[in-house]
C-alpha cells in the first residue's frame, strides 16, 4: 500500500484510529499502576524486615559484650589448699572457697574496711557469682599459682553489666534501683583505674543454660541444634528423595498414588505442635526413647521436614524436560539408569534447595520440641544425641520468659545467632544451586 | 496386545517387490491413546538398508507408528498397542523380549535436538558405556570418534570434545544426537522429523548424512517436508487419519500415486 492509500484509509475511518489510541493509553496506565502496586508491596515488605532486624540487632548486639572487672586475686594457700597438699588433692582444690578470694581481692582494691559487713557485701555484689569456676580453672590449670597474686578479669554481676550498657535508668531514686550510690561510686573508681571494661563475650557462645545472665550462653543449644540438624538431614534427605523418585518416576498413576499425594500435601500443612504430640506418643512413650534428647527432636523434625522435601523434590523432578528422558530411553537406558544418570543430576539443584529450606524451617521450629521435653534447663554439653539437650529456638523461648533485665539482650543475641545460621544455610542453598545448575 | 496374526496374502505390499529383505514388519498395528484410537490396522514393511519415509498431514499417526517400532509408546500413560511388529522376524512386543535390548537395536533421533547437558564426548559415549560395548578407555574413544565421523560432526568439534553438547548450534546438536544414536551400533534408526527445528543449510547436511547412513543402517524417517521425503527416501508411506493410505517406491509415489488422497497431499491440496 502506498503512503497515499494509507492516509486515505485513515481519513475514511477517523473514529477507529482514535479509539485505538485511547486503548493504548489505558493499557500503559494500567501497566504503570501495576508496577506501582508492586513497588508499594515490596516497600512494605522491606519496612517490616528492616524494623524486625533493627529491633533485634539494636537490642541484641550488646549480648556479644560483657562487662568485666580486673581484680588482683591473691591465691592464698590457707583458702585454696587448706590441708597444704601441695596441689595434689584436686578434690579439695575444686571445693575451695574461691568466692572468698574474690571478696578479699575486691575489698582490698576498693579500700573497704573488712569489718564493715554491709559494705563488703555491697562490694562483693559487683562481681558475678560465677567466679568460683573461673578461679578454680586457673588453679587447676597451673598449681604454681597458689600463693601468688594475679590480675584476673572477672565477670561483673548482671546488674553492673546492664548499668554499664545503659539499660537501667540510674537517675531514679536510690531505693528503686538495683545499684546503690555507693556501688556506682565504686564503679566510677574502677573505671578511672581502667579496671572496668566491656570485653567480647566468648562465653555467650560456649556457656549453656544458667540462672545467672552473665554465664548464660547459646553453646549448649547450638550443639543440640546441630545434633538435630544432622539427624534430620541424614534421615529426611534419603527417605524424601527415594519417596519422590518412586512416586514421580515409577509409581503407576492410580487412586492409591493420588491419595498418597494428597496426604503428603496435607502433611506439609499440619501444625508443628501436632508433630510434637506424635513424637511424644510414638518415640518417647512408644519406643521408650529418652525425653528431651536430641534424637527424639531430630526424629520429630524429620517427620515435619519430609513432606517439604518430597514436594520440592517432586517439583524438581517434574521440571526435568521430557526430551532428556526420551533421549536416555531411546538409547536403551533402563528406567533406573535414566533416573540416576540424567534426571536426578538435573533435579539436584532443586532438591538441595528444597532440602536446605526444609532444614532451615526445622532449625527454627520450637513448638514440637517443647512437647518432647527439650525445654529442660540444660547447663552441660550433651555428650551424645541421646543425652538431654536443648535447641536454639527453645533457648530463645526460655530466655524470653526470664524476668531479669540482662536476659532481654541475651534473647535478642540468641535470635541474632539463629538468624546467622539461617542466613548461612540459605547462602549455602544459593551457592549449591549455582554450582549444580546446568542449562539445556 | 500380542495376539498372533497369520499374515494373509493380501498383506503383501509393493515393497515386497524390492530386492531388499524386510527388516521390520508391522501387521495390523493398532494404537489407542486411552479411548482414542490413533492407528487403524496398519500393515507396513520396512526394507533393510533403505530409507523409508512416513508422510501425511499432522495427527495422521505417522509418529505414533514410528514410536511403536522401538516401543517408545510404552512410556506414554494409557497407550495400548495391538497387532504385531517384528524385527528380523521376532515379535518386539513379546513379553520375553527385553525393551532395553530392543532400543539398543532400534535407535531413535527426535524432533528437537536433545543432547544431554554433558560434554560432547560423554553424550556419544553414554550409550556404549551403559551397554558395555567398550572394554577400555581407548575403545570408548574409538567409538566416539568413529560415531562423530560418521555423523559428519567430527571435524567441527574435534578440538572441543569436552565442552558442553548443548553449546553447539541446532544443526550440530542434531548431528550429535545422530552420532549418539549410531554409537550403540543399532540396526535401525528411527528419525522423528529430525530437521523440523533446523535451518535449510543444517537440514541439507543432515539429509546428506541420512543418505550416507543408508549404506549401513535401516532408516525410518517421519517428515512433513515432501521435498525431503523425495530427496532422501527410497520408500514412501502415506498416512491419513490413522490409516496407511498407500506405500510404494518414492519415485512412483510422487509421480503416479494410486490414491487420490496421496495425490492431493503431495500436490499441497490439504495437509
Amino acid at each position: 500500500m502506498t503512503d497515499l492509500a494509507v492516509s486515505e484509509a485513515r481519513a475514511a475511518h477517523p473514529a477507529a484510529s482514535e479509539r485505538r489510541d485511547i486503548g493504548i493509553k489505558r493499557r500503559y496506565a494500567a501497566e504503570r499502576r501495576f508496577k506501582l502496586y508492586g513497588i508499594v508491596a515490596i516497600a512494605i515488605g522491606l519496612i517490616f524486615l528492616v524494623a524486625l532486624l533493627w529491633s533485634v540487632f539494636s537490642k541484641g548486639y550488646t549480648a556479644f559484650f560483657q562487662t568485666e572487672i580486673r581484680v588482683p586475686i591473691t591465691f592464698d594457700q590457707s583458702i585454696v589448699d587448706p590441708k597444704n597438699s601441695g596441689g595434689k588433692d584436686t578434690k579439695a582444690l575444686s571445693m575451695a572457697n574461691y568466692p572468698r578470694l574474690v571478696q578479699n581481692g575486691i575489698v582490698a582494691l576498693l579500700g573497704i574496711d573488712p569489718s564493715d559487713r554491709t559494705a563488703v557485701r555491697a562490694a562483693n555484689a559487683l562481681v558475678s557469682q560465677s567466679v568460683r569456676g573461673q578461679l578454680r580453672d586457673i588453679v587447676l590449670g597451673d598449681i604454681t599459682t597458689i600463693g601468688k597474686t594475679q590480675e584476673v578479669w572477672l565477670y561483673a554481676a548482671s546488674e553492673v553489666d546492664s548499668a554499664e550498657k545503659g539499660q537501667y535508668d540510674l537517675s531514679v531514686e536510690e531505693s528503686r534501683r538495683p545499684l546503690k550510690d555507693q556501688q556506682l561510686q565504686w564503679l566510677q573508681q574502677l573505671r578511672d583505674d581502667d579496671r572496668l571494661q566491656q570485653r567480647f563475650n566468648w562465653g555467650f557462645f560456649t556457656f549453656g543454660g544458667s540462672s545467672r545472665a552473665e554465664t548464660a550462653g547459646v553453646g549448649v543449644a547450638i550443639v543440640g541444634s546441630i545434633y538435630m540438624m544432622v539427624i534430620v538431614l541424614v534421615l529426611s534427605l534419603p527417605i524424601g528423595v527415594a519417596a519422590s523418585i518412586y512416586l514421580e518416576e515409577f509409581a503407576p498413576k492410580n487412586r492409591l498414588t493420588d491419595f498418597i499425594e494428597v496426604n503428603i500435601n496435607n502433611l506439609a500443612a499440619v501444625p508443628s505442635i501436632v508433630y510434637g504430640l506424635l513424637g511424644l506418643a510414638v518415640f518417647v512413650n512408644g519406643f521408650g526413647l529418652p525425653r528431651s534428647a536430641a534424637v527424639v527432636g531430630g526424629l520429630v523434625l524429620t517427620l515435619m521436614t519430609l513432606p517439604t522435601i518430597i514436594i520440592a523434590t517432586r517439583a524438581a523432578l517434574k521440571a526435568v524436560p521430557p526430551s532428556i528422558r526420551a533421549a536416555a530411553l531411546g538409547l536403551g537406558a533402563s528406567k533406573t539408569q535414566m533416573v540416576f544418570h540424567h534426571v536426578l543430576p538435573l533435579a539436584m539443584p532443586g532438591i538441595l534447595t528444597g532440602t536446605i529450606i526444609g532444614l532451615a524451617h526445622a532449625l527454627g521450629e520450637t513448638a514440637p520440641l517443647l512437647l518432647i521435653g527439650m525445654v529442660a534447663f540444660v547447663a552441660d554439653y550433651p555428650s551424645s544425641p541421646m543425652a538431654p539437650s536443648t535447641a536454639l529456638p527453645v533457648q530463645i523461648y526460655m530466655w524470653a520468659n526470664e524476668a531479669e533485665r540482662a536476659f532481654v539482650e541475651r534473647t535478642s543475641g540468641a535470635i541474632i545467632v539463629l538468624l546467622a545460621f539461617l542466613a548461612l544455610m540459605n547462602i549455602t542453598a544459593i551457592i549449591l544451586r549455582r554450582r549444580f545448575e546446568r542449562r539445556w | 496386545m500380542n495376539q498372533t496374526i497369520v499374515p494373509a496374502a493380501s498383506v503383501l505390499h509393493p515393497t515386497a517387490a524390492f530386492a531388499r529383505p524386510v527388516k521390520m514388519r508391522g501387521e495390523k498395528v493398532t494404537v489407542h491413546y486411552g479411548a482414542k484410537q490413533a492407528l487403524f490396522e496398519v500393515n507396513l514393511e520396512i526394507p533393510e538398508r533403505q530409507v523409508t519415509a512416513l508422510i501425511g498431514p499432522s495427527g495422521c499417526g505417522k509418529s505414533t507408528f514410528l514410536r511403536c517400532l522401538n516401543r517408545m509408546n510404552d512410556t506414554i500413560e494409557g497407550a495400548r498397542v495391538g497387532g504385531m511388529i517384528t524385527l528380523d522376524g521376532e515379535d518386539i512386543y513379546d513379553p520375553t523380549l527385553d525393551v532395553v535390548e530392543l532400543r539398543a537395536r532400534v535407535g531413535m533421533v527426535f524432533q528437537k535436538p536433545n543432547p544431554f547437558p554433558k560434554s560432547i564426548f560423554d553424550n556419544v559415549a553414554y550409550g556404549p558405556r551403559i551397554h558395555g560395548l567398550a572394554r577400555s578407555k581407548s575403545d570408548i574413544e574409538e567409538i566416539v570418534v568413529t560415531s562423530l565421523r560418521r555423523a559428519g560432526l567430527f571435524e567441527e568439534v574435534k578440538d572441543r570434545l569436552h565442552e558442553a553438547g548443548t553449546g553447539l548450534s541446532g544443526g550440530q546438536q542434531q548431528r550429535l544426537c545422530i552420532a549418539r544414536a549410531i554409537a550403540v551400533s543399532p540396526e535401525v534408526i528411527l528419525m522423528d522429523e529430525p530437521c523440523s527445528a533446523l535451518d535449510p543449510i543444517a537440514t541439507a547436511k543432515v539429509e546428506e548424512l541420512i543418505d550416507e547412513l543408508r549404506q549401513n543402517y535401516t532408516i525410518v524417517i517421519v517428515t512433513h517436508s515432501m521435498q525431503q521425503a523425495a530427496r532422501v527416501s527410497q520408500i514412501t508411506a502415506m498416512f491419513h487419519l490413522g490409516n496407511l493410505v498407500e506405500v510404494g517406491p518414492t519415485e512412483k509415489m510422487f509421480q503416479n500415486p494410486d490414491d487420490k488422497r496421496t495425490q492431493d497431499y503431495i500436490t499441497g491440496r490439504f495437509g
